[in-house]
């Protein structure tokens, strides 16, 4: 029988969920064995059209990293949906926009200003943008325009799966893998990482007090805690009450709080409402002008609630497709 | 019928390089534009988040070289709150930075760059890779270098939290401290890192400098422009990756510019194009002059050659010795040969272990004193660093409050897009004549970007992207001749 075909592409990324497949190290040579890669452009050569000239449902699973901000990437994401039997969302861009998708709280004019005209640095009397289409001499050029809003993988495609985390950690991406090649499928729409929150299996639980109470935010460059003990019992926000478990809790090994990028359990999909919602059962309420007070001295609320999840979330519910392409 | 080549991207691959080369009715090339398609915008939605979550968003800019924006932005941070971090933890984050550095550069060697050199220009294309790296070198060879990349790596997740997207740098310091056993488990990867730079550079020796054609191609003349080279440097004027100042040498090899991150901005100015979404840095007291080289175009060079031509030496002994025989070959300094990039860069990856082996031996490293609480908000920051691809700006402005108000970043690779669009240029103008692509060649097109090791995420931090842009190389009818990628070609040849 032919080994199982799996397809590996990235839209709006940094990279990170290529070199997390590489930091598989030894590993990623069993799965190569296991399977034939058709697509996979940061290592292996086949082209967009061989992927074009195949029976739709020919690949077997194919895992998509990245944001989704431009035509093409829709374009081939449509692509690959066709050709797969199994689309699975790969890291926390795909998953649920990621750091890409802080750019929902700007507007895309603003950007645009900011990064050509106004930053020190530049020198642009002329105040030239990059245009979708433009000439240079005698010669037109051209680029893809991009979208006004940045899309998690399922607004534009529908997804099977999804493998979470910024980057996933190597055994979240071993046992998916597997799983899928073993054909011991989860029902569709799982979130490939046990559905359990990150703070009941916490290794900081033991000197967890009983009962948290806020009565200010702290910053986290403010406190030194030490690296046994709850972030949140001294004020500084950790994401934990809101995140799914499974990430090998690498932010707190570095002795820093969690910020969410595993995204929230399945009972509460919109991770931010839900850190907000836990949050707001710690702050010390004994009166209205104190728990006014206390919440005012959280800084950036959205930026550090939706960290990794803006795109699609109840902040953007109801928002439509992008529009798509520069004017 | 007039022929026309076009080289062209594939049209799956957004966020990647893509490089347009026009001909002239005669055939020859009139010009060859380097593009750059995306835009992510990280200076406008980096506004109002808490400055020191800077360290931790920035580092996504690109997931290559995290550890250069994590550590760019600590010191961007330590500036911005007025803490400058205790002497552990200062070594402690130099000691992070330097286990990157080895792994990084031995990474594109072997991985990307290498196989040129190692395997040959002229191999065919299906053993120009890693495998065929393996294959030259042998099994035992091979086995070091994966093991030595997981330690390393090992070392930076000890250390940072996680090797991708590292966390444990703040304002002031470090988050986490490194236990004595760690310590000594970096002295030991350390030494091995030394041994394996030293082998590599031997090979390279062996395989690359014994070979006269390989000597003619790395000096000719398709690879070479003159421009300025920019680098960090310590107060004796040898590379330093994670502290010093600035240093710019014009073309021809004099002083041009000294200065410290705060200045920036009175040094580096950026020009924009309406065709790219890129932009591309240029010293503003020389100017932008166009595309063009020598001492009247602003046009600057980073990364690792620049590094060493900008430079006095390197602070380490094998490391400077390994200088002085480049510079000796290349027929003095600076250098304006693109491919000896390559050479430069193990260079420095040896200076990276000796410097790591160093700093791991301090016991100091392993100092539970490594974190100062800031005190104020001084409201404006400057870092600096030099990541693997060139030299890493952040400029951060806040609030009193310490929420983000302002954001410019001038990021390693954009430093060098401009020399980049160059080297292609030049290298289409010089191996593309009457209409034809001879196909033996095209690989040596290929070369003239690859020895950046350009980085597009990097280089386009307004952009999302991936370091691996590709070309597509077409007929007059339309049919795709060969394609080109940063990593490796494929496609028939002969």
């Amino acid at each position: 029988m032919a080994n199982p075909k799996v397809a590996f592409y990235w839209c709006a990324s940094c990279g990170g969920c290529e070199e997390a497949v590489v930091d598989l190290n030894e590993t990623v040579l069993k799965v190569t064995e296991a399977v034939d890669i058709v697509l996979w452009p940061v290592a292996l050569d086949f082209k967009y059209k061989d992927v074009e000239a195949m029976a739709d449902g020919e690949i077997t699973v194919a895992f998509i990293n990245g944001a989704i901000r431009l035509d093409e990437q829709q374009e081939i994401a449509a692509l690959l949906r066709r050709k797969s039997q199994l689309v699975v969302a790969f890291g926390a861009c795909a998953h649920m926009g990621g750091i890409p998708a802080l750019a929902n709280f700007k507007d895309r004019e603003s950007i645009l200003s900011r990064v050509y005209s106004e930053v020190p640095t530049v020198v642009n009397p002329d105040r030239i943008v990059p245009q979708t289409e433009s000439v240079c001499g005698r010669h037109k050029l051209e680029l893809p325009g991009f979208w006004d809003k940045v899309c998690r993988l399922d607004e534009v495609i529908p997804v099977d799966y999804y493998l979470p985390g910024c980057p996933p950690m190597p055994d979240t991406i071993v046992n998916a893998v597997m799983a899928i090649l073993e054909g011991k499928l989860p029902a569709r729409g799982t979130v490939l990482s046990p559905n359990r929150n990150m703070c009941k299996e916490c290794s900081r639980l033991p000197k967890k007090p009983e009962k948290i109470t806020l009565s200010r935010f702290v910053r986290p460059y403010e406190a030194v805690v030490p690296d046994d003990e709850c972030f949140l019992a001294h004020g500084v926000v950790c994401m934990g009450p809101a995140t799914r478990s499974g990430c090998g809790e690498r932010c707190l090994k570095g002795n820093m709080p969690c910020r969410g990028c595993y995204g929230p359990c399945d009972e509460t999909p919109d991770q931010g409402a839900a850190m907000l919602s836990a949050l707001s059962t710690l702050i010390d309420g004994t009166d209205a002008s104190a728990t006014e007070r206390i919440a005012g001295s959280f800084d950036d609320i959205a930026g550090t609630v939706y960290r990794f999840s803006a795109s699609g979330s109840l902040a953007y519910k109801g928002a439509l497709l992008p529009k798509g392409g520069t004017k | 019928m007039s022929k026309k080549i076009t080289i062209s991207p594939i049209t799956r691959l957004e966020g990647h390089g893509k490089i347009e080369i026009f001909l002239n009715d005669a055939g020859e090339v009139d010009h060859a534009f380097f593009q750059v398609p995306e835009l992510r915008g990280f200076e406008k939605f980096c506004e109002g988040r808490a400055a020191e979550e800077m360290a931790r968003i920035t580092p996504r800019i690109c997931g290559v070289c995290p550890t250069a924006h994590h550590m760019a932005s600590a010191k961007a941070l330590d500036d911005l709150f007025d803490a400058p971090p205790p002497p552990a933890a200062r070594k402690l984050r130099e000691l992070m930075y330097s286990t990157f550095m080895v792994e990084d550069h031995l990474l594109h060697f072997f991985f990307l760059g290498g196989p040129d050199f190692i395997v040959g220009p002229d191999a065919p294309a299906g053993a120009r890779n890693i495998l065929g790296v393996i294959g030259k070198l042998g099994t035992e060879a091979s086995l070091r270098l994966i093991s030595l990349r997981k330690r390393c790596r090992e070392i930076m997740s000890t250390i940072g939290g996680k090797a991708i997207h590292p966390v444990s740098a703040v304002p002031g310091g470090m988050a986490k401290g490194l236990t004595e056993n760690d310590r000594e488990n970096a002295v030991a990867v350390a030494a091995e890192a030394v041994d394996f730079c030293r082998f590599t550079l031997q090979a390279f020796g062996e395989i690359v400098l014994n070979n006269p054609a390989y000597v003619e191609l790395v000096t000719g003349e398709i690879y070479r422009h003159d421009t300025y080279y920019m680098g960090m440097v310590d107060r004796n004027g040898k590379v330093n990756f994670y502290d010093g100042q600035i240093n710019v040498v014009a073309p021809d090899g004099t002083q041009f510019a000294k200065f410290g991150a705060a200045d920036y901005g009175t040094h580096i100015a950026e020009h924009v194009e309406p065709w790219t979404y890129v932009k591309f840095p240029f010293l503003r007291k020389v100017g932008w002059a166009g595309f063009r080289d020598g001492a009247g175009s602003g046009i600057l060079a980073v990364a690792p050659l620049a590094r060493l031509n900008a430079s006095s030496g390197m602070a380490t002994p094998l490391a400077q010795a390994e200088y002085e025989r480049m510079f000796a070959t290349l027929g003095g300094k600076p250098s304006g040969h693109t491919l000896a990039m390559h050479w430069a860069r193990l260079i420095e990856a040896l200076y990276a272990a000796e410097r790591m082996l160093e700093l791991a031996s301090d016991p100091e490293v392993a100092s539970k004193d490594i974190r100062n609480i800031p005190t104020r908000i001084k409201g404006e920051g400057f870092g600096v660093v030099e990541a693997p691809r060139g030299t890493l700006y952040h400029h951060y402005q806040s609030d009193s409050r310490g929420l983000i108000t302002k954001v410019n970043l001038i990021v390693a690779t954009q430093n060098n897009i401009g020399r980049i669009a160059l080297s292609i240029d030049k290298a289409a103008k010089a191996l593309i004549h009457g209409g034809k692509v001879e196909e033996g060649q095209l690989n040596k097109i290929e070369m003239a970007f690859r020895a950046y090791d350009p980085c597009l995420s990097c280089a386009t931090h307004a952009s999302p992207g991936s370091p691996s842009p590709e070309i597509e190389i077409r007929n007059p009818d339309g049919s795709v001749l060969r394609t080109l990628c940063w990593g490796r070609t494929t496609g028939p040849r002969e």
